[in-house]
């Protein structure tokens, strides 16, 4: 770890592939810049993503990485920075990835607490798959599967997050590069589960969510003066459905993260050559 | 046929059946004698029959048999369930007082020793000790002596404090003396001691000791009958070496994180039974996409579906060695006792790392629950050795890097094993992924390229058979015409059954196999044998069927699948069967 680490250093050589102003481009450079600024390196990050258009960005940028299974990323992750508690461990997913095949993952991993970021790119669709309902999407989306809107509501995943106990709760939109980019620093300095959910926006199959309705009525959390130490006003900013809000919604100033918890220090990778010293007290039990 | 002696107790799941078993087995494997255990339980906490069973011998026992020769019934149900092994000269030991017991009747021919087990235990302090009174009186019908009994007393209630060991001492003395000044008899049971030291203990225990001292740190899994005994061992104690068990939301999630672990560099690790293998199915591909080492234990139960979760079967292995989409490279590694549920634990962890693939570690119930005596030598700690495969530090990553100097973990290499970084590896920073990818981890769809990374995964089992050793053990006799061969926990009572078939003058090879996937070729032991019959508690033959295709020869089969494991006796007498319509035909 070093000062002259560059935010470009955690670029990868191969050109993303998202289509043409996609959001996720403004998602993936702030997560880049915040490593960077909270004096993180590729060799010791970690990025983990699922499947969809957010789970190529570990082919987008440099680092240690894994792209997994559709929607498990967090448990993944979670066994990354257990293992190895020196290791920056950061997740990314989608809307779809998070909050519907993996909500129960997301729901345990925030109250697990690990010390890791997750950066979820909101898009309210389906983009990969060409355009489908996702979890996020509006109750009267009309999509390729939904032709009469989803017919549900839609998940509030701050309200998920909060509700399991999450000590660090955000959200922010991808094109405020620099708020974006606070805001997840903010994420990977929090000690325990950071949560951003970033507005992200598809230019190719959202033309509801687009960025000209988020530029209009997002409302920025630190303009109303709001205190993301405050529970309650957390807990009314999340279930206050009307607003677009941007910033830390919460934070838990005592989290104590889950390694911090169970004194898990070690580096699990480094193990002797034979059996542990003491192995043969184990045996011993069974006489 | 070891000299061996058959005792059980039974009640209703919430008596304590399970502790006051494991404490006289401890007591007789204290005493140097040999233990061999089994469960009749059924899915339920309280209420419903359940059973807890010893053989043991002076001599090695293996199996069950169809025989008791003590019963402590706690029920009268415990008598029903068990008439069919009870026989003359059978001693039951019950507590007529018990309003449930009033009107049990020793069926003629056997001794019933009717003790008030309540009253007796509420004189020593309490009437919880009831069934460790009973235990007294089994001493004495059984001419063990006590003091074996005091010492896994203490073991049992140490920790609890003196004054309770002595209560529970005195309980069992109250037992003791009961019996002998209330029947007049000379019991024809002789449980003699031996200077032997034994330890006691079951197949899953055995899988976490072993995970333990391969150097694996990181366990998560989800709880499921019968595999949790694992997580339970490992929870407590792997925390004494510096790991973690995480109990996972679910098995999507255990095994997702195992695998982060794993790609940390940690020795990790998940066990789980069908139904939750099933769940974790999803993964399989990507382990082994991603070249990622992780030990995924099955502990066999009947299915298909939730079947019987407390019952044995082998109809596992099909998924273990076919489970996921598309091709899986991979190893499936079947111990055949509960000493081997150590050692092959230890090597499924050197395999995975070697080899840098999933290796699916396949037990059952029937090893799960079942205590069994070993010399603590089969445990050798000093034995162990951890293999780490192609791990590569920073000074050596610069050899494994491309022109641009990119770190390439998936290089083609000739024997198919690539390098591998840990994170935190300077230089070595890569992605891994499901996708195909190319020699950097990046995805890819040339065709070429496509055709190289799945020959050279493929590769690294190839290699595997030709280094490691895959051999069978055998047992019997080797110039037997007739050759039996199974696989898993059937090992013990088939070596049994060798004896038993010996005494009727049917001579026997056996062949116990405890690797599937790579697995020995027995085409040569097939073609040589004159008869062939291939034992597995299923009842498709699952094992039979890739014997078969690898020996292009129509096999003879037992199979079982009633829930219940093979029985020694009952194995040999299904085997003289088969050859006997062998004869005929």
């Amino acid at each position: 770890m070093s000062s002259e680490v560059r935010f470009t250093d955690f670029k990868s050589d191969k050109q993303p592939t998202w289509c043409p102003g996609c959001g996720d481009f403004g998602t993936m450079n702030g997560m880049m810049k915040a490593l960077a600024e909270t004096g993180n390196d590729p060799d010791n990050t970690f990025v983990v993503a699922g499947i969809g258009c957010s789970g190529k960005i570990g082919t987008f940028m440099h680092s240690y990485a894994l792209h997994g299974v559709h929607g498990r990323a967090l448990p993944v992750g979670t066994g990354v920075k257990l293992a190895n508690p020196d290791l920056e461990v950061m997740v990314a997913g989608g809307d779809g990835d998070g909050y519907s095949i993996g909500a129960g993952h997301f729901v345990h991993a925030v109250r697990r607490n690990v010390d890791m970021s997750y950066i979820v790119m909101d898009n309210r669709i389906y983009g990969l798959t060409k355009g489908q309902a996702s979890p996020t999407s509006r109750e009267d989306f009309e999509t390729s599967t939904t032709p009469e809107g989803p017919k549900q509501p839609p998940v509030n995943p701050l309200a998920l997050a909060l509700s399991a106990g999450g000590t660090f709760i955000a959200q922010s939109f991808s094109t405020d590069a620099q708020r974006h980019a606070e805001i997840v620093r903010k994420a990977i300095e929090h000690d325990g589960f950071g949560f951003v959910n970033v507005f992200s926006p598809c230019v190719t199959f959202n033309d509801v969510d687009t960025y000209d309705y988020f530029r209009d009525s997002i409302v920025d959390l630190e303009d109303e003066g709001h205190d993301p130490t405050d529970y309650d006003a957390a807990k009314e900013k999340i279930l206050d459905a009307d607003k677009e809000y941007q910033g830390v919604i919460y934070q838990n100033e005592n989290s104590v993260p889950y390694h911090e918890l169970h004194g898990l220090d070690q580096n699990m990778s480094e193990i002797p050559d034979g059996a542990p010293e003491g192995a043969m007290d184990l045996v011993r039990e069974f006489y | 046929m070891p000299e061996d002696l058959n005792w059980a107790i039974g009640g209703e799941a919430g008596d304590g059946i399970d502790s006051t078993g494991k404490i006289f087995a401890q007591a007789l494997s204290r005493a140097g004698r040999h233990v061999y255990t089994s469960k009749d339980f059924a899915s339920r906490i309280r209420g419903g029959y359940t059973a807890y069973k010893i053989r043991t011998g002076v001599e090695r026992v293996e199996s069950v048999v169809d025989r008791l020769d003590i019963l402590v019934a706690l029920t009268e149900r415990t008598i029903d369930e068990n008439m069919d092994e009870l026989h003359e000269g059978s001693v039951i030991i019950y507590d007529g007082e018990r309003t449930e017991m009033a009107d049990v009747e020793v069926p003629e021919g056997m001794i019933g020793l009717d003790v008030p087990l309540q009253s007796l235990a509420e004189d020593a302090g309490g009437a919880i000790m009831q069934n460790v009174v009973a235990l007294g009186a089994a001493c004495e019908a059984t001419n063990f002596p006590i003091e074996n009994l005091d010492s896994a007393l203490e073991k049992k209630f140490g920790s609890k404090g003196e004054s309770i060991v002595e209560n529970n001492k005195e309980a069992a003395r109250l037992g003791q003396e009961y019996v002998q000044e209330e029947f007049d008899h000379d019991f024809d049971y002789d449980l003699e001691t031996t200077d032997n030291d034994y330890v006691l203990l079951n197949g899953d225990e055995a899988i976490g000791m072993g995970a333990i001292a391969a150097g694996c740190r990181f366990y998560s899994g989800y709880p499921i009958t019968p595999a949790t005994d694992v997580m339970e061992y490992l929870s407590g104690r792997i925390e004494q070496f510096g790991g973690e068990v995480v109990q996972a939301e679910d098995e999507l999630s255990a095994i997702n994180m195992a695998l982060g672990a794993a790609r940390a560099g940690a020795r990790s690790m998940t066990a789980t039974s069908g139904p939750g293998i099933d769940l974790m199915t999803e993964t399989f591909g990507l382990i082994a996409q991603s070249e990622t080492p992780l030990v995924i234990c099955d502990v066999m139960r009947s299915g298909p579906s939730t079947g019987m979760p407390t019952k044995q079967e082998q109809g596992d292995l099909n998924m273990t060695l076919y489970g996921g989409h598309g091709e899986i490279p991979r190893f499936v590694v079947t111990p055949t006792n509960v000493g081997e549920c150590f050692q092959k634990t230890v090597e499924a962890f050197n395999l995975a790392e070697k080899y840098q693939t999933p290796v699916f570690l396949v037990s059952d119930l029937s090893m799960a629950v079942t205590e069994q005596t070993f010399e603590p030598e089969v445990f050798d700690m000093d034995a162990v050795e951890i293999e780490r495969g192609k791990v590569v530090d920073e000074d050596e990553i610069e050899a494994w890097t491309d022109e641009q100097g990119r770190f390439q973990p998936h290089f083609p290499t000739a024997d198919g094993i690539s390098p591998r970084a840990f994170p935190g590896t300077a230089g070595g920073a890569h992605m891994s992924t499901g996708l195909e990818h190319n020699a950097l981890g990046r995805r890819t769809e040339d065709t070429e390229i496509r055709v190289e990374q799945v020959d050279k995964r493929n590769q690294k089992v190839k290699t595997a058979e030709e280094e490691e050793d895959w051999s069978p053990r055998e047992f019997g006799d080797a110039d037997a015409d007739n050759l039996v061969i199974s696989w898993g926990s059937n090992e013990g009572p088939m070596r049994e059954a060798i004896e038993y078939l010996d005494e009727e003058g049917v001579s026997v090879r056996f062949l116990s196999v405890p690797y599937i996937f790579p697995r020995p070729d027995l085409s040569e032991d097939i073609e040589a044998a004159d008869n062939v019959i291939v034992v597995e508690c299923n009842e498709t033959g699952q094992f039979a069927n890739l014997l078969e295709r690898d020996a292009l020869t129509r096999l003879d089969r037992v199979n079982k699948y009633n829930g219940v494991r093979f029985k020694a006796d009952e194995l040999a007498e299904e085997i003289q069967n088969k050859l006997s319509q062998e004869v005929q035909a």
